[in-house]
């Protein structure tokens, strides 16, 4: 029979051992971890999210905001506007936004009906776009939605062109920033009955989208092809062209070259419903260099503003808002941020992500279908959680804070439309930073790699 | 009311207006289209019954997301001819390029010489008659209607294929990943003969063809199946 002092001795030595563990920087616990997943069942990690490792960005930069030698506007009294056009270059009936964000293109099926249809109601509350996915388009978007962007995909998977016809601007998808030259990727649990019959595909199998468009092969091919969707339209929508961060100083003016309205950028935080892990945090650029290379390429074929650049890819904040604009975008998308502002990976499921093995913060696994929140899912008892209404009005609600945000912010620096913040109203706080985005360290006028050093 | 349009003297911009002006009170016409010269996306987004005679060769996406018309190419017809194609007809008299039919909902693509690779490439419901032989990678990733070549099919023939079916009165190269040869049934030799006829494409006998379809093996994902991928 043990006695208290054995046992009393016994636990300290444990903590005497426990303190000289020293974890290894090479393999910590989730590289461990993950070599022992891999070991029990043979295949890679798919899951949801972005990258998640740390990558510089835009809380590497900070507004100077004004003082002596610039003017600011006043807070409450003063107007900022923040409208928008998209789409000025050849399309008759351009986009006009009210705020400088949009929502970028998320699939149903990744996402259940009711969730698409809360995208649509908040950004039509805000008075902004909402996007399609892989997957075509769903009557309950088209309705809930003023101004709707249909996406072009590799797989057309319900293209049609009565929905081309129906919606307000078409996206070209060649890439998405979570996986640039990457296809898409939707599992058997998620693929319904409803969602396989929107893609002509059998219920329940792994859908694995192609990379690459079946009818077109580099930028003149495209070119070629944007002018079919044109005459299919009648000249009237713009054509947006997606791509992922990769090269992008010449895959921007590709996509110019090739005849987009509007560039859509999407760096490498960018959101997916389902990728490899390894490709999520091994491909592509940082939104931060992207945006820089992009409206540099702009610039130098003097088609900045002219062809319209909208960013995605970790915008979270009015900060991140202004300072992407403040760069060159004319636009920004959220996501990640606009699912989250519906409700996923809410503290209110806590219990039920615990039970998958997660927690509230942390829940990525968007490709099982099992989403506690009712948002990335196609169980029609999870997606009744989900209340589309009140969920509108939430993503209302943030994308409102975005703007209030940017507004603060450009006032701050004395411009009087978001529009007009610009590079010099920056500064860097990392060498890294500063080197990506173009503008000087904080206290220098030094950018790494200009003038000669 | 049937009209001639001249792209010698017009533009594919003004054709295109034409006719879909011409169709939107849904009237039998006939167009005869002259000088296409290969000229890029004509009479693509066609939304009624329109009956179209381009004489001579066309460019890139001829007849693209065509819906109901009869669209006829007296000639050679570029990339993606009746892309996305989702109902109505398209005849080819010549050859026809790469990606001819791709992702086609519905409706029937004819084409009287051969193509290029890719032919019905992620095909969703179309029918596709080749007279003649198709290259390779055609069929890849098609989803679901219906391919009959009478010639021969080039290498990898139907990779990654779904439920659509293949017919194949020549030789196969290869068959793609996933894509096996099956039993030619009754109900599928009547399917070979009613396409065949409604194609006009005579001097082939249904029994003649070979069936292929997806083994299915990859529908979802098995590590032991790594090595196809």
């Amino acid at each position: 029979m043990p006695t208290k002092k054995n046992s009393d001795d016994k636990l300290s030595r444990q903590h005497e051992l426990r303190s000289r563990l020293r974890e290894s920087a090479t393999y910590p616990r989730e590289v461990i971890a993950e070599i022992q997943r891999a070991a029990e069942t043979g295949i890679y990690d798919i899951r949801g999210w972005g990258a998640k490792r740390k990558v510089p960005n835009f809380d590497d930069l900070l507004f100077l905001g004004a003082s002596m030698s610039r003017y600011p506007l006043e807070g409450y009294r003063e107007k900022c506007t923040t409208s928008v056009t998209l789409g000025t270059r050849f399309a008759s009936k351009p986009i006009e936004l009210k705020i400088p964000i949009t929502v970028a293109g998320m699939s149903f099926g990744a996402l259940s009906g009711p969730a698409k249809e809360a995208l649509g109601r908040g950004a039509s509350a805000a008075g902004t776009s909402t996007t399609t996915g892989d997957g075509g388009m769903t009557p309950e978007e088209r309705e809930n939605s003023d101004i709707l962007v249909y996406q072009l995909l590799p797989s057309r998977y319900g293209m049609n062109p009565d929905d081309l016809r129906r919606a307000d601007a078409i996206e070209v998808v060649v890439g998405q920033g979570a996986k640039p030259g990457g296809g898409g990727m939707l599992l058997g649990q998620k693929i319904s009955e409803r969602v396989a019959g929107m893609r002509d595909l059998p219920e329940g199998i792994d859908q694995r989208s192609a990379c690459r468009h079946p009818d077109w092969t580099g930028p003149d091919d495209l070119a070629i092809k944007i002018q079919e969707l044109r005459e299919i339209t009648n000249w009237e929508k713009p054509i947006y062209i997606k791509i992922g961060a990769a090269r992008t100083y010449y895959d921007t003016a590709l996509a110019v070259k090739a005849g987009a309205d509007v560039v859509v950028l999407d760096g490498m935080q960018g959101g997916t419903a389902a990728t490899q892990d390894v490709f999520i945090e091994h491909v592509g650029i940082p939104t931060l260099p992207a945006l820089r290379q992009a409206v540099e390429a702009l610039q130098e074929l003097d088609m900045h503003r002219k062809v319209q650049l909208v960013v995605s890819g970790g915008i979270r904040s009015g900060a991140d808002v202004a300072k992407a604009l403040a760069m060159g975008a004319d636009a920004v998308s959220v996501g990640v941020a606009a699912l989250i502002a519906l409700g996923d990976n809410s503290p209110q499921f806590e219990s039920d992500y615990n039970e998958l093995g997660s927690s509230a913060g942390f829940y990525d696994d968007w490709h099982e279908g099992l989403d506690p929140s009712g948002i990335s899912t196609q169980d029609e008892e999870l997606a009744a959680r989900f209340d589309p209404v009140l969920g509108g009005r939430r993503l209302a609600n943030y994308l409102n804070v975005l703007t209030l945000e940017t507004q603060t912010l450009a006032r701050a620096n004395g411009k009087s439309h978001v529009h007009n913040l610009e590079p010099e109203d920056l500064v860097a706080l990392t060498i890294e930073a500063s080197a990506m985005a173009g503008v000087p360290l904080a206290g220098t006028d030094w950018i790494p790699g200009k003038n000669n050093f | 009311m049937d009209f001639n349009y001249d792209l010698a003297v017009g533009t594919t911009r003004e054709l295109n207006q034409k006719l879909n002006a011409a169709g939107t009170e849904d009237a039998d016409v006939s167009v005869r289209v002259l000088n296409p010269k290969g000229a890029h996306a004509l009479a693509v987004g066609m939304t009624s019954n329109v009956s179209v005679d381009i004489e001579g060769h066309v460019g890139y996406y001829c007849a693209g997301m065509n819906q109901k018309a009869h669209i006829t190419v007296l000639g050679n017809a570029g990339p993606a001819v009746a892309e996305n194609m989702m109902s109505g007809r398209v005849v080819v008299s010549g050859n026809v390029s790469h990606y001819a039919g791709a992702s086609a909902h519905g409706g029937l693509l004819v084409v009287q010489g051969d193509s290029s690779s890719r032919c019905g490439i992620s095909l969703k419901g179309a029918n596709i008659v080749v007279r003649g032989s198709v290259g390779h990678m055609s069929a890849f990733m098609a989803q679901s209607g219906s391919m009959v070549v009478c010639g021969d099919a080039g290498d990898a023939l139907g990779d990654s294929l779904y439920e659509a079916r293949l017919y194949v009165r020549g030789s196969v190269a290869s068959l793609g990943t996933d894509c096996i040869e099956k039993t030619l049934r009754e109900e599928h030799k009547r399917e070979i003969d009613a396409l065949l006829e409604s194609s006009g494409v005579t001097g082939a006998d249904a029994s003649e063809f070979r069936r292929f379809g997806s083994a299915r093996n990859l529908y979802n994902f098995d590590v032991d199946n790594a090595d196809a991928y």
